[in-house]
């Protein structure tokens, strides 16, 4: 036994230590992903009796224009909520100088990623609102007509993306800020003493400083694009007719809302979505190995 | 300080194996009524019982309204409470399936329910048995600004033709006929149930939610002509699918919306708006097909005890003390809704009143609610499908077959 432990200690030791870091991980994320994939082959109301349908439920599922407005609103997020990482960093170089009581204003900015999904979703439902909100109220003053935009199938999902890239863009610009923090001062000097400034200074220079901060940025705001549910929720609870759903929306509709309990067909909508995350997930595993394996 | 702490722990050891030790004579009750008068009546309900069952220990858990739904799954199969309250219809149906409910057709025998509570028999049956026992409901019916009908001198419309020109006039008048707040559905389930009661009457009503005939019937599409003709005369508020019933309870209490196609419960936000009884009034929804017999929606709230209950025989005996007259009168009293128990003294109240006189001379039926008598899956696409319908009725032919598409899976 000493001799076998003396023998294998080196090899071991970095298991146990592992050991309930993957326990956890097995219980937690292994095993459900593969009885969502499970449960989705079944016919199931949470309660009863399981009746296994095969692919029924995909077969269903392809067939659903609620699916397919889903998918397309899902893209639609995935398009445009990107849209945080220029506005991100459009803000953090705005609030990197050295002014008198910067401090402040950067926590103002980043004042909209503290605050609940649940409370930026209620606060941008007051300002569509048709007859009282911000928004009608500035397009009245200048001579435009009311747009409810919550209620309009044309603009809801534009105007709770908009909602989205509120706090989002807050996130990204955090993230640009530390990695701005860590810019190499002599190397800017030294742009400047080949007199390099604006445009080719931040595109040549600091971006490719930035590129760390960029990559995360763009991982978090795939993802939450990707899982955006509570401002769906909040503010149009799918509507009008379903028109603003998305996949993480639909699922939870379908499996646990009011009106749902279709535990199955709910599974194989998450299935579909976490293919949908995969594409990202494996390309972020593989630039992380690619990056581990180049040092 | 030690010492209080320790003492402490051990109260709360004490009450963890209090509710988790079940023993003779202690009932667990599960409700969701935790808005103010709906707690305040189930207090006395429960007060009362244990005054007269002094050897019953009740516990009583209070649900939020919303997390119940998902929590009553869970509980029925896990652990399971001696009672628990829900609604009657399809809505039951599915706990009835599962073998979670049961049935406690001996406790209509021996208190006599089958003759006090006959109205709701029919929606608490399924399979030929009762699954519980309903202790409140509450009209549905056309709720109107008094004042804005006296200035524009409008009468009370009883028939389609009076309810158009009433919308005509007030329209005329810059007020919108109808307010509608859609953006949770269920208000226009409201409004296709009553529009498809009056055009073509109960029997075909439920036999439409039971799945037994087709959306696209010629029946259907005279319902949904009749509500276009509502839509093009501009009848309900603008921009309804931003708002949630109670948002659109404002333009109402305004005076820029004169009626409210609801329940008696949207009467006591109205007069906690500031709206007085003169200004508030009901009328039974126009008659549309004068050869159909009026119908009625009134959903009715019920109690149920789950099979893995624990005590059974202490909760038949709260069901039938739940039952009694004198206590269906006092809880809805509190309720300000409408007893079951046919002996029971009907609340003061004049919309109580009004409910009770129409509810109890309705010969064409009773109905539970869109949501209620259909099955889950499809009032969600058929109440999503009126929300549409409601803005945009070129829609229709798409809206149908699709619903048709839905009930095609969903009663197989």
């Amino acid at each position: 036994m000493q001799a076998f432990w003396k023998k294998n200690q080196q090899s071991i030791a970095p298991w146990l230590f592992l050991l309930p870091g993957i326990a956890m991980f097995l219980l937690y994320v292994v095993y459900p992903i593969f009885g969502s994939i499970q449960i989705s082959f079944f016919d199931w109301d949470g309660l009863g009796e399981k009746t296994w349908v095969g692919m029924g439920n995909y077969v269903e599922l392809l067939d659903d224009e609620a699916f397919y407005t889903s998918l397309k609103n899902n893209i639609l997020w995935l398009v445009l909520y990107l849209l945080a990482i220029p506005a991100g960093l459009f803000v953090a170089l705005f609030l990197n100088q050295t002014v008198r009581g910067i401090r402040i204003y950067k926590s103002l900015f980043f004042f909209p990623f503290v605050i609940s999904q649940v409370v930026v979703g209620l606060v941008f439902s007051w300002f569509y609102d048709p007859n009282f909100g911000l928004l009608n109220v500035a397009l009245g003053a200048i001579g435009l007509e009311p747009i409810a935009v919550l209620a309009d199938e044309r603009f809801v999902t534009y105007g709770i993306i908009v909602a989205g890239l509120w706090p989002q863009t807050a996130y990204c610009m955090i993230l640009y800020l530390t990695g701005l923090n860590a810019v190499d001062p002599e190397q800017i000097e030294a742009a400047r003493l080949d007199n390099a400034k604006g445009w080719k200074m931040l595109w040549y220079i600091i971006l490719p400083q930035l590129r760390p901060a960029t990559f995360i940025a763009m991982v978090v705001t795939i993802i939450g694009a990707l899982r955006s549910f509570d401002l769906v929720s909040i503010m149009t609870d799918g509507g009008p007719w379903g028109s603003s759903r998305v996949l993480a929306f639909f699922m939870y509709e379908q499996a646990f809302s009011e009106y749902g309990f279709r535990m199955g067909y709910g599974a194989a909508i998450a299935v579909v979505l976490f293919m949908i995350m995969m594409v990202y997930i494996s390309g972020f595993l593989y630039k992380m190995y690619r990056d581990e394996r180049g040092h | 300080m030690k010492h209080l702490l320790g003492r402490g722990v051990s109260v709360m050891l004490a009450a963890a194996l209090m509710s988790t030790t079940a023993f003779a004579g202690e009932l667990v009750i599960n409700t969701d009524t935790s808005d103010p008068a709906p707690k305040a009546a189930f207090q006395a309900v429960i007060d009362g019982f244990k005054a007269e069952n002094p050897d019953v220990t009740v516990t009583w858990n209070l649900f939020d309204h919303e997390g119940y739904k998902t929590s009553i799954r869970n509980f029925l199969t896990a652990d399971a409470p001696d009672l628990a309250n829900w609604y009657a219809g399809n809505r039951m149906l599915p706990y009835v399936n599962a073998g979670l409910f049961e049935a406690v057709d001996d406790v209509w025998e021996e208190n006599g329910l089958n003759e006090t509570l006959a109205s709701a028999a029919g929606s608490m049956t399924i399979d030929g048995k009762k699954w519980g026992v309903p202790y409140t409901y509450y009209q549905w019916g056309v709720y109107y600004r008094k004042d804005i009908f006296e200035a524009n001198n409008i009468a009370v419309p009883t028939n389609w033709e009076e309810f158009k020109a009433a919308g005509a006039t007030l329209n005329a008048a810059g007020i919108t006929p109808i307010t509608i707040g859609t953006k949770y559905l269920w208000t226009a389930g409201g409004v296709f149930d009553y529009l498809n009661l009056r055009t073509n009457g109960y029997d075909f009503h439920m036999a439409l939610t039971k799945g037994e005939v087709a959306w696209t019937d010629e029946r259907v599409r005279a319902t949904m002509a009749n509500w276009k003709e509502l839509l093009d005369a501009n009848f309900f508020l603008e921009n309804h699918a931003a708002y949630s019933w109670q948002e659109a309870l404002a333009p109402m209490v305004q005076g820029d919306a004169a009626m409210y196609v609801m329940g008696n419960f949207a009467v006591a936000p109205l007069r906690e708006a500031g709206l007085t009884d003169d200004q508030i009034g009901f009328f039974q929804f126009p008659v549309i097909n004068p050869d159909v017999p009026l119908a009625e929606e009134a959903p009715t709230d019920t109690v149920h005890i789950p099979s893995n209950a624990k005590n059974k025989e202490d909760a038949k005996k709260f069901l039938a003390y739940l039952a009694r007259a004198d206590v269906q009168t006092e809880i809805n009293k509190t309720l300000g809704q409408l007893p079951v128990n046919n002996q029971s003294q009907v609340g003061d109240d004049k919309f109580l009143q009004a409910g009770n006189k129409m509810l109890s001379s309705t010969t064409g039926g009773i109905a539970q609610f869109f949501d209620r008598d259909a099955p889950a899956e499809m009032a969600k696409a058929g109440m999503e499908g009126f929300q549409e319908f409601m803005v945009k009725p070129e829609r229709l032919d798409a809206i149908l077959e699709r619903l048709e598409k839905v009930r095609g899976r969903v009663y197989k």
